[in-house]
């Protein structure tokens, strides 16, 4: 090679080595959650329904747990059983953190969801989980204060279907609404939030 | 011994080289993985009042590893819907990724109701990150 080629050759590669030998990139930290994040925390929104398990249901009554709040019904065929797998494993993944983790799910089929079938519903995937069921009027008011949408499709044969929002709320133990899972998530995000919340 | 002539075509061809280098191994730096957005104070009245003037682009572009997390910050009087989130006045939703995919999104803040956000995967490659670059400086000259 020219000596004078190699003269100019050689700074320049230089240089990129000492370029790329630098530091890549900003990394996130340790406590970021997998969910999106709300700033500053507000409380939760208050839900006043009647509880699966017979007693009364609200956000309030789970204080001093982390709450993983959704929203979906019993007929539901595609969102909310991946939901609440997922949630169950969760909470199995915890192991004993998971007596400080309440599932709430609010239905939002006030015409076909009574407490005796959310509760079935429910229990076939974690005894522990609470639903919330109510009038129509008190669902609409819940959905409301969420950003919850809901949309019904009228079936041939007269029945109907909905389709809802399918996000994981994440209330953590004082009551402040923390962060917002969206649906798809695999488990171990929630396990990854759930602590940092536990943690407080 | 090179000549005067030579060299004048090889010093250009020699930067471009060095750039496309450059651009292509050494690592692309930020200054912040987050992308933030703000609903300005009004939107809701603006858009009340027929306004259909766009607060925030149909879509937004992140990429993993460098801006992959989204934030949207409601200076407006009411609460806006974005995405999963309900976000009261003054409050900021901040949304990471982490896997590259196209999502599409509720956003009360657009005219049409909708957003998209592009994930795209981390420029691992020296052709990725010249591209990345060239793209990043070719919209900042846009603007």
């Amino acid at each position: 090679m020219n000596v004078k080629l190699a003269r100019i050759l050689l700074p320049l590669l230089l240089g990129a080595v000492v370029a790329a030998a630098e530091p890549p990139r900003i990394s996130p930290p340790d406590d970021l959650f997998k969910a999106g994040t709300l700033s500053p925390v507000m409380a939760a929104p208050e839900i006043t329904l009647a509880g699966s398990d017979g007693k009364p249901f609200s956000i309030a009554r789970f204080r001093g747990k982390v709450v993983l709040l959704a929203f979906g019904f019993s007929n539901c065929g595609e969102v909310c059983p991946i939901t609440l797998a997922t949630l169950a494993a969760a909470r199995r993944k915890l192991g004993a953190d998971a007596a400080d983790v309440q599932v709430a799910y609010v239905t939002v089929d006030p015409e076909r969801d009574t407490a005796a079938q959310m509760k079935k519903y429910l229990a076939s995937f974690d005894a522990t989980f609470v639903g919330g069921v109510g009038t129509i009027a008190q669902i609409q008011a819940a959905e409301k204060s969420y950003g919850i949408t809901v949309s019904r499709k009228v079936n041939p044969d007269g029945s109907y279907s909905l389709g809802h929002s399918s996000s994981i709320y994440l209330i953590d133990r004082a009551g402040g609404l923390r962060a917002v899972m969206p649906y798809g998530h695999p488990v171990d995000d929630f396990v990854h939030d759930i602590k940092i919340l536990l943690r407080g | 011994m090179i000549r005067r002539s030579r060299l004048l075509w090889l010093l250009p061809v020699l930067a471009l080289l060095g750039t496309l280098g450059w651009a292509g191994f050494t690592p692309i730096r930020v200054e912040s993985r987050e992308r933030v957005f703000d609903i300005p104070q009004g939107t809701y009245a603006r858009r009340r009042a027929g306004d259909l003037v766009e607060i925030l682009p149909d879509t937004i572009r992140l990429t993993l590893g460098l801006e992959d997390v989204l934030k949207i910050v409601n200076h407006d009087d009411v609460p806006q819907t974005f995405g999963p989130a309900l976000m009261m006045p003054g409050q900021s939703f901040t949304l990471p990724f982490e896997r590259a995919a196209s999502y599409q999104f509720i956003c009360t803040a657009h005219a049409s109701g909708q957003l998209t956000i592009d994930v795209e995967p981390e420029p691992d490659t020296p052709w990725a990150r010249i591209h990345w670059r060239a793209r990043e400086w070719w919209e900042k000259r846009k603007k």
